[in-house]
Formats: structure tokens, C-alpha cells, sequence
């Protein structure tokens, strides 16, 4: 935990958010079943990388990682404008998220983003989808029951864990894309392999090496805040109105407690009890 | 987002699903009405559909000086986009300070698009909410704040959350942890109609389907729930869970955890991602007290805990502490309650 009652996330392993996966199956069902190319998306630190490269085993076309030391401490508001501002970049038809994450458990990006991309959500998709030209058909969860609804296209989606099953990495893909980087990753690397070089011969041995790696499309995009052209005061802290007031260890009301002894006596004691209360009757 | 402003009321989001209130605004009403006599203001109750008047009454009953009713053909049904546009209006136009809506399937749909729309802070799955001051690092106080209270991470912590700049606060709140109000018929009211303006392209999403899902169980309405976790180690042996609640005219529930592991259908799931209940006695079997557990239950009257771990943390919220092999504890405790003259029931019933 940093000293504001933000996340510290650099002191967290970086993880496939399981809903995501299944949001990912659902884009690489679309692609399988309709066409299309899937590009997976995440704001993280450089170590997101992982989970980036995780997606393209699995079957995903491009990996972008949005990635910007001004990205701290977003909440949800601040994280879907500054995923807006990275969409946006591309040209889609459909935007996949999972329901919600295991940390935050918010459910609150997904209808963020696209309140901010101005299309409209379906969320909760537990089935997979059908498109027929621009109209999508989607069965989604609605709490206490469940709806089919149809759109147009572009929607944006968030998919739950009943959705699908999610395929695992396929070892084709595994060999293809396991040497697959991040510039920022690449000069890095460099870095520590030619301690002794200097600074601007780094700089052009990793502009070959990414040249090397976008030819063979192994390239992972990394984007910060400047190239998105994202607006600072809805980025990072400044952005964000939620605040942490304060953080507090879970103490449990300490309640007197009886001890019963597993016993037939003990037991018939406690039920008088409990019948002498009328919490039973 | 609007100004902070010391005048604007509280209000609550009447989720209402053909012509029927959903018990959690309800009980936001109490919390609502709670929090607005602290800040000596107003509650109101937003109510979106169409032909719901009725329920306006039963708002003011319940607690609101005014409700906001917005009536539309196409406000029928909820959509994300049309709520959202009507709710959005209102805000603009009675700049409220704090507005809470359900955290349930509409709330957790229509909420973020609101607070994404007003560029305003929203907090989900609050657990409580209260009134307080905020001191910033810089020193600067922020009296009279919303903390909008939450388990976070696993529920290990529990975080408070602020928004101190940009109103209205607001968040999204757990079925069933606010208590029920009685309603007060006598309560008097205002009703304020709204004119609402909607195109169908508001209405991007057509609902070809609805079908509801009968809930197995109705958790929140048992007065006795009898729970397994995953010690009782297979579907087979959850047979006892179902006889304890049998003998006592329970309901039977699970954790999480049994229930991933098949023992049990996931209506019956009680804890932070399942049904938050508050019944006279709760019965935990086999179970260690994940806090994401006991935050669907530690508000009960009465709780008998079960587990052969001494150390088990859900002993921490127990009344009665049973340390003993399941197996042998649950038939002596049947075999107690029927001594004391219970007839079984087949309210409960396995499948």
C-alpha cells in the first residue's frame, strides 16, 4: 500500500485478470466464427508486458501497452479516459472487457469507456455472441434473470466468467511470439547486456532491434500519455475523484464467544440456550 | 460533475422493474434519510419509468421529501443509455450532493456510465456509508464528506472513500447490508414531475428477450441459515448441511469455495460475491471465515461456528465456538434439536 491508500502495484505480480481472459475468448470467437483481428489492450506498468504477451499465445493479432509513470493512482474514471484516449487510436467495431477485476471488483471501466467512446454497453454477456452484418445479438445476465438484446455496431461489452471457457496458449503462437517486446523493453535489455556502451548507441541498436520485430509483427506497441494526446487533468491522481480518507486492517468486532464442547450435553446446552433466546422456535 | 455545494440533497436511485420497487432502494432509503438529517438536507427519490406514480407514495412513506419522477413510454425498460441521459439532467438541474443507487445488475450498469457522464467520483459495493471530515496532506479540511466504506482487496482491508472536489459523491451500495425501513404512511411528500425529452436513438439496445431466473432460495429472507464451506469435502457429505437446516426449518447456504467446488447451486452462496444476510442464527460448518465470508454475515443475530481448526478465524465472530470433526458434531447437534421436540421439515430440499 503506498502512504495515500493507493495500490502499490509495482509490488504486485502482474496477472491475467480472469474475466479478461474470458472477454479475450469472446473477441478470439468473434474472429474465429465472423472475422476480424483482435489488438489486446492494458494500462499497467512495463511488467504488464507478460500478460500482453500471454494474450498473442493465446491468439490475439496486436498487444498495446499503455503505459505512463502519470497513469498512477488513476480510479476507475481517470483508468476508462485514458483507455478512451488509447481506443480511439484504433478502429473498431467492438470493445471487449471483462465484467470486472479480482482486485477492485468495481465493474465500473467498462461502462466508463464507453460512456466516454459514446457507444452503448452491453454488460454481463454470459453466451457467446452472434453478428449478422452490423446487428449484434447478445444474451447477457440481468441479476435475477437474463435478457437477449441486439444492436448495432460499435458496442462495447463486458463478458463474465459463465461466458465461455477460455482457450489456452497454443504452442505454435508460444514459438512465435516469445520473443516478442516492448521498445522500452528492448533498450532495457540492451542496457544491461553492453553496460559499457554509450547512451545513443543503445538508442540505435534498439531502433534496429524493433524494426527487426515489427517485421516479423512481434513488435508490442507501448504507448504513453504524450502520443495519446490525453488530457492531464483526467489522468493519474489529478483526475481521479475518488480519494482514499483511510485504510483500515480488518478488526473484527470481537463478540463474546462460548466455547461448546462437541459433546452431547455441550450441544443440548447450547440448543436450550439458543431456545431460551427464541433465536430458535 | 457539479460544484461541491452544502445545499444539495441526498438521493437515491428508485430501481423499480415493471411497476415493482426493488427491496435495495428501500433500504438505501433509510441510509439515505440517515445521512441527509446529519447534513440537514433533503432526501430525494428518483424515479424513472413509465406509469410508475404509484410508487411515489411508497417513496415518501419510506422516507423522501421529494421524489423526482420522470415517466416515458420509452423509460419502460431500463437501458444504460436512456436512465443514464434522464438521470444525468436531473443531476445537472438539482445539483444533488450525494446520489446512491443499488449495487445491483441495473445500479452496477447505470452508475459508472452516470459518473463517467458527470466526469464525478462513484464507489462500488459500499458496505456502509456515513458523514465525516477529511483532513488533506496539505492540510486543507473537507468537513461533512461522504465516506462511502468498502472491503477492498479480498476484503483483508477496509477502505473509506472520499470524493472531496467534484460532487455529486457518489456510490453504489450492497443489497441487503442497509436494514429494511417500516414505512410510515403518514410521511407527507412532494412529488415533482419531470418533463423527459427521448428520442429511440437514446434507445440503442433492443431487448428481444427477458426471462427471469426463479432464485433456488431466498437467503435474505431466512430467519435460520444453516452453512458448509468447503471442510465438509464433497457434495455427498453437504447431505448434513441440508439435514441440519431440515431439522431447524433453515435454509441452507455456502461459501464461495463449496460452491466452486460443486457441493451446492450458487443461489445459496453467502459473502462478499454472494447474498448478504442477517438472519437470527447462522450455523457455519466447516468453514474458516474468509473475511469475504463473514462480510455476508457477520451481521447475523446469533452465530455457531463448527470447524476442527481452533484457529479458525471465523471463530472471531462466533457466539458459540465448536471445535470438533464436523461429521460427529453436526449429527450430535441434529440429534439435540430433535430431543428438544423439532419436527423436520421439507422446506429445504436437496437436489
Amino acid at each position: 500500500m503506498n502512504d495515500d491508500g493507493t495500490v502499490n502495484r509495482a509490488a504486485l505480480p502482474a496477472i491475467f485478470n480472469p474475466e479478461d481472459l474470458n472477454a479475450l475468448e469472446a473477441a478470439l470467437d468473434i474472429k474465429d466464427r465472423f472475422g476480424g483481428t483482435v489488438t489486446v489492450i492494458t494500462m499497467g506498468l512495463p511488467a504488464a508486458v507478460t500478460t500482453l504477451k500471454d494474450a498473442l499465445y493465446r491468439g490475439a493479432d496486436e498487444a498495446i501497452l499503455v503505459t505512463d509513470a502519470r497513469c498512477a493512482a488513476s480510479d476507475t474514471l481517470a483508468t476508462s479516459y485514458i483507455l478512451s484516449c488509447a481506443v480511439r487510436q484504433l478502429k473498431y467495431d467492438i470493445v471487449l472487457c471483462g465484467r470486472q477485476a479480482i482486485d477492485g471488483d468495481t465493474a465500473q471501466v467498462g461502462p466508463q469507456l464507453a460512456e466516454k467512446l459514446g457507444v452503448p454497453q452491453i454488460t454481463y454477456v454470459e453466451k457467446p455472441v452472434e453478428i449478422k452484418g452490423r446487428t449484434i445479438t447478445v444474451q447477457r445476465s440481468a441479476g435475477n434473470g437474463w435478457q437477449k438484446v441486439k444492436a448495432q455496431l460499435p458496442v462495447l461489452l463486458t463478458v463474465t466468467g459463465e461466458a465461455n471457457v477460455p482457450r489456452v496458449a497454443a504452442a505454435k503462437k508460444m514459438m512465435k511470439y516469445k520473443a516478442a517486446m516492448t521498445p522500452a523493453g528492448i533498450e532495457q535489455t540492451l542496457k544491461a547486456e553492453n553496460a559499457a556502451a554509450a547512451p545513443d548507441e543503445i538508442k540505435s541498436l534498439a531502433a534496429h532491434k524493433a524494426g527487426e520485430l515489427e517485421k516479423k509483427g512481434v513488435l508490442i506497441k507501448q504507448w504513453d500519455l504524450d502520443f495519446l494526446k490525453a488530457d492531464l487533468t483526467w489522468c493519474g491522481r489529478n483526475g481521479s475523484p475518488t480519494k482514499v480518507h483511510r485504510i483500515q486492517s480488518v478488526v473484527l468486532a470481537s463478540k463474546e464467544t462460548k466455547s461448546v464442547e462437541p459433546t452431547d450435553d455441550g450441544l443440548a446446552g447450547m440448543i436450550h440456550e439458543l431456545l431460551e433466546d427464541k433465536i430458535i422456535a | 460533475m457539479i460544484d461541491v455545494n452544502r445545499q444539495g440533497e441526498v438521493w437515491v436511485f428508485a430501481e423499480q422493474h415493471g411497476g415493482l420497487l426493488e427491496d435495495t432502494p428501500i433500504e438505501l432509503m433509510s441510509k439515505g434519510r440517515h445521512l441527509a438529517d446529519i447534513l440537514g438536507v433533503g432526501l430525494g427519490a428518483v424515479l424513472l419509468g413509465d406509469n410508475v406514480k404509484g410508487l411515489a407514495t411508497k417513496l415518501i412513506h419510506y422516507g423522501a421529501d421529494k421524489v423526482y419522477l420522470a415517466e416515458h413510454p420509452l423509460l419502460e425498460h431500463y437501458q444504460a443509455n436512456s436512465y443514464a441521459k434522464v438521470f444525468y439532467d436531473l443531476i445537472h438541474k438539482y445539483k444533488p450532493q450525494i446520489a446512491i443507487y443499488g449495487a445491483t445488475a441495473v445500479g452496477r450498469d447505470l452508475g459508472p456510465r452516470i459518473a463517467s457522464a458527470t466526469k464525478a467520483g462513484l464507489t462500488a459495493d459500499c458496505t456502509d456509508l456515513q458523514i465525516g471530515d477529511h483532513k488533506t496532506t496539505d492540510g486543507q479540511m473537507h468537513k461533512n464528506l461522504l465516506f462511502q466504506i468498502r472491503p477492498a482487496f479480498g476484503g483483508n482491508i477496509i477502505a473509506t472513500i472520499i470524493n472531496y472536489d467534484r460532487w455529486p459523491q457518489m456510490a453504489t451500495v450492497r443489497e441487503g447490508v442497509m436494514a429494511m425501513p417500516t414505512p410510515n404512511t403518514a410521511r407527507k411528500g412532494q412529488i415533482i414531475t419531470e418533463k423527459v425529452q427521448l428520442s429511440p436513438q437514446e434507445l440503442p439496445i433492443e431487448i428481444l428477450e427477458e426471462h427471469t431466473r426463479a432464485k433456488k432460495v431466498d437467503l435474505k429472507a431466512a430467519r435460520i441459515i444453516v452453512a458448509g464451506g468447503a471442510g465438509l469435502g464433497s457434495k455427498e457429505n453437504f447431505r448434513l448441511i441440508w439435514d441440519l437446516a431440515n431439522c431447524l426449518g433453515g435454509a441452507p447456504a455456502a461459501t464461495r469455495a463449496a460452491i466452486d467446488l460443486g457441493f451446492i447451486d450458487h443461489d445459496h452462496q453467502v459473502g462478499q460475491t454472494g447474498t448478504t444476510v442477517r438472519p437470527s442464527l447462522y450455523i457455519a460448518v466447516g468453514i474458516s471465515g474468509a473475511i469475504q465470508h463473514q462480510s455476508g454475515m457477520s451481521q447475523s443475530q446469533k452465530i455457531v461456528a463448527i470447524n476442527n481448526d481452533p484457529q479458525a478465524p471465523i471463530f472471531d465472530v462466533a457466539h458459540y465456538k465448536i471445535v470438533g470433526d464436523l461429521n460427529e458434531v453436526v449429527p450430535r447437534m441434529i440429534k439435540a434439536i430433535k430431543e428438544k421436540g423439532f419436527k423436520e421439515t421439507s422446506s429445504a430440499e436437496s437436489k
